[in-house]
């Protein structure tokens, strides 16, 4: 059914008041939409973002992503020392030393390296040199000589202190200049590295690179996964796998005579030198802590305080003022300011941390309850008179069943988003978890071990949330809950 | 229990075994909890770096030299004026975070109430999606946009956003699910598309609420985005630890008064909005 113009005439006619205010009243939504609008239009110019995403490092997202879910072999020929060595993600403590434990695609003869990049990209390299043979076949030979990096006889030079030019070595340079993507159209270099003086740098895919400076020759392949993550390369249990762990576990000789062969696994997973379990551990459990201590002692704390400052239980006016002002100044504090006052006086540490939750939750927690202590129904408590009780057990069982579905259930709900503040707060200098995050973030390497704490901290907070909403709903009853 | 009906001897034995275990366990978890709150001030004491009884003589040394340095400063309230810009910055990281999380976060809700006719198999997927942007902590999504596109405000406003869209997204949906489905049903029986239904039964319903919720998040969001400074995302907290790290009270004590003036401005400015909106106070679940 569709209403004529006729109909609408008449009907604006009769109604025009009530249309002109509903269509005024509809007005006003769109105009805050536009001043919305507007307002993101001018912070987008505030804040230069335009410019911020157009410098977005993509190169530092390719990184960021390979690292935190791969593990890299790391071949070098050191120069100065002529030698050579495989390490695990260039850490010292994962030399791989000895020939049996080299990978089967890298093979040594005469202080030479062959190693097998896969998919058939090879690279041979010693002493100053490296070749490497594309999957084409075609060659690319870089040395290091007396005039720098040279690669398949050519040489660079710096031209005006910018760029660097190429020219073929003994040539003369007054002869002509080849910028690098003439090089790399004459096939001299791979499309995509990098020439100059100093080194020559190329990653013919996601899983490989090659670099060679003055000093070094550099290898690199990388595969997925977390490389020793149970057990340190330097321990015989090294790339086991779960059977013959449980094997050597349940096996009568002992490895080490002083300890029990479980408790050796054990201690020898627990002490990975490259992972650190036992210390990302220990952060886990000074975030829980303070997060739990904090909680407990604002509630502990915030209760007494509550029914000082209900206006039912204590009659001194000033008292309760004073004391609703000590709630209103103790939240209003951010916890990171309290946190930076704590740290002073007690260093760092989780009591620092819980002591800026207790304070401010101190707040919360005191003025929800003396609400809630203001707002009971006075009728149990009459009738717990009528029966002769003292004053003790009015409250006992007048008052305090009125509000124990409060205190248990905005307790545990302060408890679960201290958690995720606990993080914050140990991140600005409290400690835990949070503290060693944004150390392995801000250094900018082993990102692996950053997306481990991440992985660690998101199943501790998920875990915490899932396990107090289950025990607040158990408590109080799922209405309860809900508020 | 039996059918039979309980002689009174049995049914106060009944009674009192009911009471023993209650009173039980009420014991256990009393001492449960001082075996935590003690057992756990020890550990903590033990891991912290400085002892509690020795900071406690120190607790106030550290306020009290802020305060005598900001007296002694030439010109504190100058201090003020200058660090006004970085709060600002700070405020426009909140707002923006919380008028597109809030956006998000009614797609979000949107997507996720069951008796809006929305397609059925979206819904898990949408509340999902939700609990994950809620769990993440801003801190670490902050940190890892730094790395990606340089220290600046805009990291943090990403990672304030997303987790925005999550927190305010659950509240939005509960909003949703319990509206009145009359105007609805109205609208249906006059022919409305889907569009129509929630533009003329669903928003007039919904918006009162899911605004007072957003200013609610918005003041919320200040203090994150303040917090997030910390880490190198800019406004007032950066300009807080470069005074904090170089120790200069003055500095210290003019930077807190702004963030403390503007989070209690803020608060009494929304809450009575708040009031206007929805008719009475309401908590943030």
């Amino acid at each position: 059914m569709s209403i004529s113009t006729a109909d609408t005439d008449r009907l604006s006619a009769t109604f025009g008041d009530v249309l002109k205010a509903s269509r005024r009243a509809s007005l006003l939504p769109l105009g805050m939409l536009a001043v919305a609008l507007l307002y993101l239009v001018y912070t987008w110019f505030a804040f230069d973002m335009g410019k911020v995403f157009g410098a977005a490092d993509a190169e530092r997202s390719v990184i960021l992503s390979r690292d935190s879910f791969h593990y890299k072999y790391q071949l070098e020929h050191s120069q100065r020392r002529n030698d050579f060595s495989i390490t695990v993600e260039g850490n010292r403590e994962t030399e791989i030393a000895g020939t049996e434990n080299v990978p089967a695609w890298v093979t040594r003869q005469n202080n030479e390296t062959r190693v097998d990049l896969g998919d058939g990209h090879v690279a041979h390299f010693g002493n100053g040199f490296m070749d490497y043979t594309a999957p084409d076949g075609s060659v690319y030979q870089v040395r290091t000589t007396e005039e720098g990096v040279t690669v398949n006889g050519y040489r660079s030079i710096l031209v005006d202190d910018r760029y660097y030019r190429f020219l073929p070595i003994g040539a003369d340079p007054a002869a002509g200049l080849l910028n690098l993507e003439e090089l790399a159209e004459l096939g001299i270099i791979p499309q995509g590295a990098s020439f100059a003086t100093t080194k020559f740098e190329y990653a013919p895919d996601f899983y490989k690179r090659l670099r060679v400076t003055r000093s070094q020759v550099l290898v690199e392949r990388y595969f997925f996964g977390w490389e020793f993550f149970w057990f340190g390369p330097k321990s015989p249990l090294a790339g086991m796998g779960l059977g013959e762990v449980w094997e050597v576990a349940t096996s009568d000789q002992r490895i080490d005579p002083e300890l029990a062969n479980y408790e050796y696994v054990f201690l020898q997973f627990w002490r990975n030198p490259d992972w650190q379990h036992n210390e990302m551990f220990i952060a886990l459990l000074e975030t829980l802590l303070m997060a739990l201590l904090g909680t407990f002692v604002a509630a502990g704390v915030g209760l007494p305080l509550g029914f000082l400052a209900a206006a039912n239980f204590n009659p001194f006016f000033a008292g309760r003022m004073a004391l609703r002002r000590l709630f209103d100044f103790l939240r209003g504090i951010d916890q990171i300011i309290w946190s930076l006052i704590f740290i002073r006086a007690f260093g760092l540490g989780p009591l620092t941390g819980s002591m800026a939750i207790a304070f401010t939750d101190t707040g919360t927690l005191g003025k929800l309850f003396s609400e809630a202590i203001e707002n009971i129904d006075n009728k149990q408590v009459e009738g717990v008179r009528s029966t002769g009780a003292g004053a003790i057990q009015r409250y006992r069982f007048g008052v305090i069943p009125q509000i124990l579905p409060v205190f248990v259930s905005q307790t545990l709900y302060y408890l679960e988003s201290n958690i995720r503040s606990a993080t914050v707060i140990g991140a600005l200098g409290a400690g835990g978890i949070g503290l060693k995050l944004v150390q392995a973030m801000q250094t900018h390497k082993d990102w692996e071990n950053v997306m481990y704490l991440i992985i660690m901290t998101l199943i501790v907070v998920i875990a915490m949330d899932m396990g107090s909403g289950w025990l607040r709903r158990k408590l109080t009853g799922a209405e309860a809950a809900k508020a | 229990m039996s059918d039979q009906a309980l002689s009174i001897g049995e049914l106060q034995t009944h009674f009192s075994e009911m009471e023993h275990k209650r009173r039980l366990y009420t014991a256990l978890f009393l001492g449960a909890s001082l075996v935590v709150f003690f057992g756990g001030f020890y550990i903590a004491d033990d891991l912290n770096s400085g002892g509690f009884w020795q900071g406690l003589a120190k607790f106030f040394d550290y306020p009290y030299e802020i305060v005598v340095e900001s007296i002694e400063a030439d010109r504190w309230a100058g201090l003020l004026v200058d660090y006004f810009p970085a709060l600002i910055e700070t405020v426009n990281m909140a707002g923006v975070a919380t008028l597109v999380g809030a956006l998000l976060a009614m797609i979000l809700a949107f997507c996720s109430s069951r008796n809006l006719g929305i397609f059925a198999p979206l819904v898990p997927i949408a509340r999902r999606a939700m609990d994950i942007t809620r769990a993440f902590p801003e801190l670490i999504l902050a940190l890892f946009l730094i790395f990606l596109l340089g220290a600046s405000p805009i990291p943090a406003m990403i990672a304030v956003t997303f987790h925005t869209a999550g927190a305010l997204g659950k509240l939005f949906s509960e909003v949703n699910e319990n509206i009145d489905s009359k105007p609805l049903e109205g609208l249906q029986a006059t022919g409305a598309t889907w569009l129509q239904r929630m533009r003329f039964g669903v928003l007039p319903q919904v918006l009162p609420n899911y605004c007072s919720y957003a200013l609610l998040r918005f003041e919320i969001n200040i203090r994150a985005s303040a917090i997030l400074g910390f880490v190198g995302a800019g406004g007032i907290g950066q300009e807080f630890k470069t005074a904090i790290s170089w120790g200069a009270g003055a500095d210290i004590s003019a930077l807190f008064t702004l963030l403390f003036i503007t989070i209690v401005v803020i608060d009494q400015i929304s809450s009575r909005i708040r009031r206007n909106l929805v008719g009475g106070t309401f908590q943030m679940a």
